[in-house]
């Protein structure tokens, strides 16, 4: 009797053994292996908007750093980068190359809401997770609709709506001047904007005046502003076009509350060049650490920051506020690719992606955090308002979001 | 000698004709779809080649004509459901038609300040689609997502099957061989004549009898229509339209086509479809830092080394050849 | 009142941005007889060369200067290297030249310099005599200058054996190489003056809408229109067309259409003018003989 059951128990043993060598180490969709992980994106490196190209460069250098330090559970990161020129059938071709030819596991951090736009349904077509969408349009938080999407930052409805409320908190007789983007960037900052204030909208804002990317200056528009009398603005621009109406502001002698969109929030891209004294009192949002702003000069988060730079991507500057953005995405990607383990599979990517829970990151704000849930494709929400004092940043009020 | 020429061509057209039909199923799906671009490309570089190749009207806003053409077809798909292949014909009439107006201050410009007026359309164009008035027509700034057309009937070759992808490939194909066979035709004749009359001597063609003002602005208008053709057919295959999609730099990448495969040739529309679709790739994959610089290479080589464009470099190679063999033909003759 | 004012204050001082590169274009056309579309990024690289040579240390006027003669040099060898072959070459062979110098020009400027807005000084100090209630210090300074290259510009064309010989060899190449004037040399000294002039129009303009490679983008089609509705070879022409897109965009973004069709209408209009006088309100109309 003995002897039949050390029979079979050896026989057992003798059958795992057997069957070892074929259990690979994972579970794999197409883009991974034991060895790497394919990583799509897809970025605007020429034509009008390059300007946030260099995003994809200051990612494709952070997954350099990690894979120097040994990848992610013993595997490298392969990040294949693409351009789109910003344009939608373009990041279409793209988005196929990448899925279909070089057979990624993922696409990361692809920019812009039209050209994301255009990829939106393929993506959940073909089941390929399209994760940290780069852009604030609020349609990608959407789990029911579109599981396979998932955005990063704050949306900008969201950001609209604090202002909003911090004016309604504040100035209930607000007289209120927009000048905006006229693109998806533009008017989804004005929608939140819009209906954070509810019904006194229509009696608040009195004047609302946009300005092409073309266009080679927003003076015009800001004489406008000032001759309608408004005394709270709400700055939807880009830095460039921030930085020349706050200059335009203070050259005209028009001094309102002064809310500005946190996409040009940042002292070095922005302030500096408008003036230092004529950003006094400015008002925005931040979720990001801005490289430029003194109060970091000695924060540990920052110098592990400026030391990446000046390691792996020495060209990359440091003010530039979009860099950040690059570095903090590619640090959230690599926690989920962590997460995900040996399980390599893209419904598991995703699962994991939906399963984030990091109190925060180096160069996020303080307080700031990233959380996702089944329902929750936010991973920020939470945004700090900061008013400038002539110097740096100043925190005030408290944390929005949830 | 003749007779087998003949032979040559016959043969080499029905292989190129098979590889046509063969080659999507050989070929990933991904590629299909570059491959349609380019013949979609093609049809609108030809319609701008019947307007400035022929007819020596500069137009730097064809780009225009192509959103005109998308969108005609995208809003007819999704707000009237009307089937993909139907708004073909309807692109092609309302790009006729504002073709044929703009043809007519296009009357009274001429070179640069046609080229101004044409370009400053371009311009427009993206600022006027995202309009808040008719924003419920195009979608604004979001544009319009289109759902793809599958094929209607089932089919394998080698194992593959004709899905979305194949059967719009052949649907481009269709379309394109009748645009070039119809501009073929056009432009044969007494009217290509006319339109190259007008292009090299308008007076001396005026004073020949033929009226400038209809021939030039209905010019305008056929090229319109062919473009905006080609914007109908890209909606259908790219399945969105967006106003970022047609910005200045695609009626200048129409141009450079235009150039590059060579004026007032036909078949120059498809080598131009070929460079503007593929050489932003290989700049791309050669430079991260520069791509656009690298782009600008390749339209430098190709302008130092062909001028006339692909088309004119053949026809020289084409005529030198010729040449040694009439030369030779007379040298064996005693 | 007041803000009627502003607006066309501020028409005028954009204007006179763009009747700079408008001076800039009709310097190339009245040398070659071609639009340049690269003459925005070349001005945008001299800028850059200038803010380098500030960065480093220069004062503002050495750095002015330096930057006119590195421009013209620039224009010269990139006419000479990029321009010659194509000299006999269809006009829209040309085109594509400009394009290609168009892009690489932008991307390489993008590569060395970054994309980050950089601010660039201006030579006229905030509370300079010369500022009044509606123009800055800038503006004036900026629009005196523009005034200056023009007249410059005019009594080149007009008054010189140069800008004579330059005139002829654009026109009639034929005839001119007859008269024993070298075109192909006069080609280059053309471009070299035209990117001399791009680089002021650079230096002036950065100032007010801060440097980036894509400062141009926008400006050069406003130049164009500028220089077009005042007719392409008339330097007058095109400093009084640069005032009237200025003055006439704001006017229409704040009291006509609003901001988000005036590029449209704008540009309609300016077409609309063209098709009553196709050669520019001030261009010289010629009338070809049968």
């Amino acid at each position: 009797m003995k002897r039949r059951v050390f029979n079979i128990a050896a026989a057992a043993v003798a059958a795992v053994f057997a069957a070892a060598p074929v259990i690979a180490k994972g579970k794999y969709d197409p883009g991974a292996d034991d060895k790497e992980i394919k990583i799509g994106n897809i970025m605007p490196y020429s034509g009008p908007a390059s300007s946030y190209g260099t995003i994809g460069k200051t990612a494709a250098a952070y997954f350099k750093m990690i894979n120097e330090k040994g990848g992610i559970n013993g595997r490298k990161i392969n990040f294949i980068s693409l351009d789109d020129g910003y344009s939608p059938p373009k990041t279409v071709e793209q988005a196929r190359k990448l899925v279909e030819q070089e057979e990624v596991l993922l696409l990361f951090h692809t920019l812009g809401t039209p050209t994301n736009s255009a990829i939106h349904k393929y993506m959940n077509q073909k089941k390929v997770p399209q994760l940290f969408v780069a852009t604030g349009a609020t349609k990608w938080g959407d789990p029911k609709g579109h599981p396979w999407t998932m955005g990063w930052q704050p949306n900008y409805q969201a950001e609209g709506i604090i202002y909003a409320q911090h004016i309604l908190e504040t100035m209930p007789n607000a007289k209120i001047g927009i000048l905006f983007q006229n693109d998806d960037y533009g008017k989804d900052y004005v929608h939140g904007f819009e209906e954070g204030l509810g019904a006194k909208a229509k009696t608040m804002i009195i004047k609302k005046v946009s300005y092409e990317t073309t266009d080679p200056t927003v003076d015009s528009q800001m004489v406008e502003l000032k001759a309608s009398g408004a005394d709270v603005f709400f700055n939807v621009t880009i830095p460039k076009f921030a930085a020349q109406a706050i200059k335009k502001a203070a050259e005209i002698g028009w001094k309102p509350v002064h809310y500005l969109n946190s996409v040009s929030a940042s002292v070095g891209s922005t302030l500096k060049p408008a003036g230092l004294d004529a950003s006094k009192d400015i008002i925005s949002v931040q979720y990001n650490k801005d490289p430029t702003d003194p109060a970091w000069a000695n924060d540990p988060g920052f110098l592990e920051y400026k030391a990446f730079l000046a390691k792996y991507y020495p060209e990359g500057n440091i003010i530039d506020a979009l860099n950040v953005t690059g570095y903090n995405a590619a640090m959230t990607m690599v926690q989920v690719l962590k997460q995900a383990g040996d399980n390599l599979t893209r419904a598991n990517v995703m699962k994991e992606a939906a399963n984030l829970n990091m109190p925060g990151l180096p160069m996020l704000l303080p307080g700031i955090d990233i959380k996702t849930g089944p329902n929750d494709f936010f991973p920020v929400e939470k945004e700090q308002l900061i008013k400038f004092d002539g110097e740096k940043f100043v925190r005030f009020g408290k944390v929005y979001g949830r | 000698m003749n007779n087998l020429n003949r032979k040559w061509l016959i043969l080499g057209s029905l292989l190129v004709l098979a590889a046509l039909l063969i080659a999507p199923f050989l070929l990933k799906n991904f590629r299909v779809f570059q491959i349609t671009l380019v013949i979609i490309y093609a049809i609108a570089i030809l319609g701008l080649n019947i307007l400035t190749g022929f007819n020596g009207q500069f137009s730097l806003g064809h780009g225009a004509f192509y959103a005109i053409g998308a969108y005609t077809a995208a809003i007819l798909m999704d707000k009237f459901g009307v089937p993909y292949w139907a708004t073909f014909p309807v692109a092609a009439a309302v790009c006729l038609g504002f073709g044929w107006l703009i043809g007519f201050p296009a009357l009274r410009l001429a070179g640069h300040y046609l080229a101004l007026a044409t370009f400053a359309l371009a311009l427009a164009i993206p600022q006027l689609l995202k309009y808040k008035l008719i924003e419920g027509w195009t979608g604004g700034v979001q544009g319009i997502v289109l759902p793809k057309p599958d094929a209607p009937f089932d089919l394998a070759i080698f194992g593959q099957r004709l899905n979305s992808d194949r059967w719009l490939y052949f649907v481009a194909l269709i379309v394109a061989i009748i645009m070039f066979w119809l501009a073929y035709n056009l432009l044969r004749g007494r009217v290509g004549r006319a339109l190259i009359a007008i292009r090299d001597h308008p007076i001396a063609a005026s004073a020949m009898g033929i009226n400038l003002t209809y021939f030039k602005s209905v010019t305008f208008g056929v090229s319109a229509a062919f473009t905006g053709v080609a914007g109908a057919l890209g909606a259908v295959v790219v399945a969105f339209v967006a106003p970022d999609s047609f910005t200045v730099f695609l009626s200048i990448s129409f141009l450079v086509g235009l150039v590059v495969g060579g004026l007032a040739s036909i078949p120059a529309a498809i080598f131009g479809g070929i460079f503007i679709q593929y050489v932003p790739n290989i700049a791309d994959e050669l430079s991260k830092s520069a791509p656009w610089a690298i782009y600008g290479i390749f339209l430098l080589t190709f302008m130092y080394v062909m001028p006339t464009g692909v088309m004119g470099l053949i026809r020289k190679i084409w005529e030198k050849a010729a040449h040694r063999h009439v030369d030779s033909d007379a040298a064996a003759q005693p | 009142m007041e803000g009627f004012i502003h607006q066309v204050v501020s028409g005028l001082a954009t204007g006179s941005i763009y009747a700079a590169v408008g001076l800039a274009l009709v310097m190339i056309y009245q040398s070659t007889h071609h639009l340049n579309f690269a003459q925005g990024e070349m001005a945008m690289f001299s800028t850059f060369i200038a803010w380098a040579l500030l960065e480093k240390g220069w004062p503002y006027w050495a750095a002015f200067f330096v930057t006119i003669a590195a421009s013209f040099i620039l224009g010269f060898v990139v006419q000479r290297l990029f321009l010659r072959p194509v000299e006999k070459a269809p006009v829209l062979t040309n085109v594509i030249v400009f394009i290609g110098l168009l892009v690489i020009f932008n991307s390489v400027a993008g590569w060395i310099f970054d994309y980050t807005i950089k601010p660039f000084q201006s030579p006229f100090p905030k509370d300079a005599w010369f500022s009044t209630r509606f123009f800055s210090a800038h503006e004036v300074g900026s629009m005196s200058v523009t005034f200056c290259v023009l007249l410059a510009l005019y009594v080149f064309f007009r008054f010189t054996p140069v800008g004579l010989a330059m005139r002829a060899a654009a026109q009639n190449p034929d005839s001119a190489r007859l008269v024993g004037i070298r075109v192909s040399m006069m080609l280059a000294v053309g471009w070299g003056l035209a990117a001399a002039i791009g680089s002021v129009a650079g230096m002036m303009i950065a100032p007010v809408v801060f440097l980036d490679p894509h400062m141009m983008s926008g400006i050069l089609l406003y130049g164009f229109a500028a220089a077009l509705l005042g007719g392409i070879d008339n330097p007058w022409g095109a400093v009084i067309g640069g005032l009237i897109v200025g003055v006439l965009e704001n006017l229409l973004g704040a009291y006509v259409i609003g901001t988000e069709l005036k590029l449209s209408v704008a540009l309609v209009m300016i077409v609309g003018v063209l098709t009553l006088k196709p050669s520019g309100l001030f261009g010289k109309v010629v009338v070809t003989r049968v």
